[in-house]
């Protein structure tokens, strides 16, 4: 249990100063604020609650059989970012999205950096996210993660650390958009006071971002849709209102069959062809006769249509290996290898359970650390030791011991926190980002992104899955 | 539009009508126990006959009592065509079809949805009963305003309103069937208050007992009542009017894609019967007969537009 400690007393607070005058891009925001009833407001919050349950924005927690649909807690007080700051982050996630791609490539073709030395070549053929069968083929237009969503923490003014790079399948981008929408029905006069930039074209630019990586076999006007497990999945929700939102079908694998060497959907006049699939499926589930047989939710065959060039799936299989907490310690390198330059983006410091000092020093220092598993998410199957009991670190420390190959651990940084309204005022809350991040011949990052927020009081675990919240998050034009 | 969607969309709306004509009969069978003073534990039989659904009420209840047989008709999971089964059930449907809905369209079945859960998540009080009735054919009307209002006139439309009618035409066969005895003349013991009562509670059951002087006059007769629900084409839930919905929108349907099924002559044929029949001819020939060959022909049509336009395969 995460228990109720307070905020740590040094965390950088992104709204006040530590004299109570607000930073400068809360200062608008900060007198609009004094101005509101705080009566008011909370109604406002309950409002807003209506507003998600009603229109359905709910998600599905594992292993809650009665309560299968929840919603994530929205909060109305915005998280602003200058557009200084944020020029900079998008400098650094634009590098780091590159460097992902060039990586990938390498990894499927020539292994340059293996033979360099600069990553151990098990740790890539050893992984279950390494996909031999993607050795030698590259994707349409070279790109492999046409969607990534890059989780930023930030510690002070000017430091900001790159927590994961999510570059299978991220989700959550319908929050950035259901929160924006809510905000500008709930408040319109914040959006006429401050200049936020706009966050709404996404699913535009998903789909012309899509439509562009057509497979060659494409001739005509490519046909995107999104395939989706089906309506238990968690992010159901999410996968129907992007179809929805980019008007394109929205299917499921049993919608799907290979015919001619195409991949086709079942329509009411017969079958007809997909060109991209954005795949909300996982690698595993993508194809039974490459991946896993037991597969109900993939299309037997769509590898081969995939690799004879006749579908564009994105992300394309086998990108887990980018993303994987065990590579993540080696992202500085993988930036530096490709781009040729110095990381402008930090990795948090982060040891590999794997390597016996490594090991040795997290056993020593288990209560000031973060252990994740390395295929673990969610916040599924990790301790944080500060707030941890000492008899989960010991069981924890048991778990680390029989498979420290399984474990990587960080030191807990101070998140930086943003208010949240609770019923007698504001109090600051630690907080975390994910701006989403477009790739096609070209990079896109969606000015704004995911905040997601612990909603409990000195709480490090921001996950929705632990009991978290989001907020919407501005960028402001300046 | 995917097959899965015209499926969905389907099934939606069959069940949305489902749940408003469950609340109907349920209501029609209290007005009955209110009116007699007799044990009314056969008036339930009707109604769970009229619900098609007395046979599966005898596997999860020894003995049929009023307050049984309501739950069971309102809120029994174990019921599939419970009205909280088919609230679930249609709106089950609804979120894997999200995408062919309006916003309005979606949130009125959710808001449904959440409503009539809350409502109905424990055994209702007798007192209640008048309330949760009307909160259902409410609840039901708003999704239908929110269709109408909301949807554009295409396939989405089309395979919505098929699913509509072809589940009415189901409900109102069955009630009429169910009953059909009383409406017989040779049998019926004509102007006897029973009869009367019986007869009206057939009319309520598809919210017609007002609209049914207008049409006729102020005696119930029973070739009438037939008439009503089954020929007359101006009465939203006759035969006759369900099947110039379907024929209408299977045209539709036949125009866009420029392709007909075997649904398509079926249900012509059907209203063709309808409308070249008179009542008395038909209550010569057999009432009960007549119904029983058109619940099976109005699922053969169901099937044949499932093949038609590939809801499964």
């Amino acid at each position: 249990m995460v228990k109720n400690k307070g905020t740590t007393p040094l965390a950088f607070d992104e709204m006040m100063n530590a004299d109570s005058s607000p930073r400068q891009p809360y200062s608008t925001y900060n007198e609009w604020y004094a101005s509101q009833d705080r009566i008011r407001l909370i109604a406002k919050s309950k409002e807003a609650e209506n507003i998600f349950r009603k229109t359905g924005i709910t998600f599905a927690v594992y292993g809650h059989a009665d309560s299968s649909e929840k919603l994530i807690p929205f909060d109305l007080i915005p998280r602003i970012i200058s557009g200084r700051e944020w020029r900079k982050l998008a400098q650094g996630i634009e590098q780091r999205v590159i460097a992902l791609n060039a990586f990938l490539d390498d990894i499927y073709h020539k292994q340059e950096i293996v033979r360099a030395g600069r990553i151990p070549r098990e740790l890539i053929e050893k992984n279950d996210a390494f996909l031999p069968q993607m050795i030698g083929f590259r994707p349409p237009g070279g790109v492999y993660t046409h969607i990534v969503g890059t989780d930023i923490v930030r510690t002070g003014e000017d430091q900001f650390y790159v927590l994961e790079d999510n570059a299978r399948t991220p989700s959550g981008v319908s929050y950035m958009l259901e929160n924006r929408e809510t905000m500008m029905q709930m408040f319109p006069e914040l959006f006429h006071q401050n200049r936020v930039r706009p966050v709404e074209n996404y699913p535009y630019l998903l789909r012309q971002s899509l439509a562009s990586l057509a497979p060659p076999g494409c001739s005509g006007k490519p046909r995107v849709a999104v395939l989706t497990p089906g309506i238990y999945n968690s992010a159901f929700y999410e996968h129907a209102f992007l179809a929805d939102m980019m008007g394109v079908e929205l299917v499921e694998g049993s919608d799907l069959r290979v015919i001619d060497g195409k991949v086709k959907m079942r329509t009411t006049r017969g079958y007809e062809a997909i060109d991209v699939l954005y795949r909300r499926v996982d690698d595993d589930f993508l194809d039974p006769l490459t991946f896993r047989p037991d597969s109900a939710l993939g299309i037997p065959g769509i590898m081969d249509v995939y690799r004879a060039g006749n579908i564009t799936i994105a992300n394309a299989p086998g990108t887990g290996i980018s993303d994987d907490k065990a590579i993540y310690s080696y992202m500085p390198e993988i930036v530096e290898f490709y781009t040729g330059r110095k990381p402008l983006l930090e990795n948090v410091p982060t040891w590999r359970c794997s390597e016996p000092q490594s090991l040795k020093y997290v056993l020593e220092h288990i209560e000031e650390l973060v252990i994740k598993e390395v295929h673990g998410s969610g916040g599924y199957g990790m301790l944080v030791g500060p707030t941890a009991t000492r008899k989960e670190r010991a069981i924890f420390a048991e778990k680390l011991k029989a498979r420290p190959g399984n474990y990587i651990a960080q030191p807990t940084l101070s998140l930086s926190t943003v208010p949240i309204l609770v019923n007698k005022g504001i109090a600051p809350r630690h907080v975390d980002l994910r701006p989403y991040v477009l790739v096609s011949d070209k990079v896109q990052i969606i000015p704004g992104g995911l905040t997601r927020v612990a909603l409990k009081a000195g709480s490090l675990v921001v996950n929705s899955s632990q009991g978290g919240g989001t907020k919407d998050t501005w960028v402001l034009e300046d | 539009m995917l097959g899965r969607t015209a499926n969905g969309l389907y099934w939606m709306f069959r069940y949305i009508e489902r749940a408003e004509n469950g609340a109907r009969l349920i209501d029609a069978g209290l007005r009955m126990s209110l009116t007699r003073s007799e044990a009314t534990e056969d008036d339930w039989d009707g109604v769970l006959q009229s619900a098609g659904v007395r046979e599966l009420y005898d596997e999860v209840h020894d003995t049929l009592t009023g307050s049984d047989a309501i739950d069971f008709l309102l809120r029994d999971r174990a019921n599939p065509s419970s009205v909280m089964s088919c609230i679930e059930a249609g709106r089950h449907n609804a979120r894997m079809v999200r995408t062919a809905l309006t916003r309005e369209t979606w949130e009125a079945t959710n808001e449904c949805w959440i409503e009539m859960k809350a409502m109905l998540a424990k055994k209702a009080r007798p007192a209640d009963l008048p309330e949760i009735i009307d909160t259902i054919k409410r609840r039901a009307g708003l999704i239908r305003g929110a269709f109408h209002g909301t949807m554009l006139r295409n396939e989405i439309f089309n395979f919505s309103r098929i699913g509509t009618f072809i589940e009415r035409a189901d409900n109102t066969a069955r009630i009429l069937d169910v009953k059909y005895y009383v409406l017989l003349p040779a049998v019926a013991a004509v102007g006897s208050s029973m009869d009367n009562v019986q007869w009206e509670s057939i009319l309520r059951s598809v919210s017609a007992h007002r609209a049914y002087g207008w049409v006729y006059d102020a005696e119930l007769r029973p070739a009438n009542i037939a008439d009503f629900l089954i020929s007359n084409g101006r009465m939203p839930r006759s035969l006759a009017y369900c099947y110039e919905k379907i024929v209408s929108n299977l045209g539709y349907l036949a125009r866009e894609y420029r392709a007909t099924h075997a649904a398509h002559g079926t249900a012509e044929q059907t209203l063709a019967a309808l409308r070249s029949r008179s009542i008395n001819d038909i209550m010569d020939q057999g009432l009960h007969e007549y119904l029983e060959e058109f619940i099976s022909d109005n699922n053969r049509l169901g099937q044949e537009i499932s093949d038609g336009y590939r809801f499964y395969h």
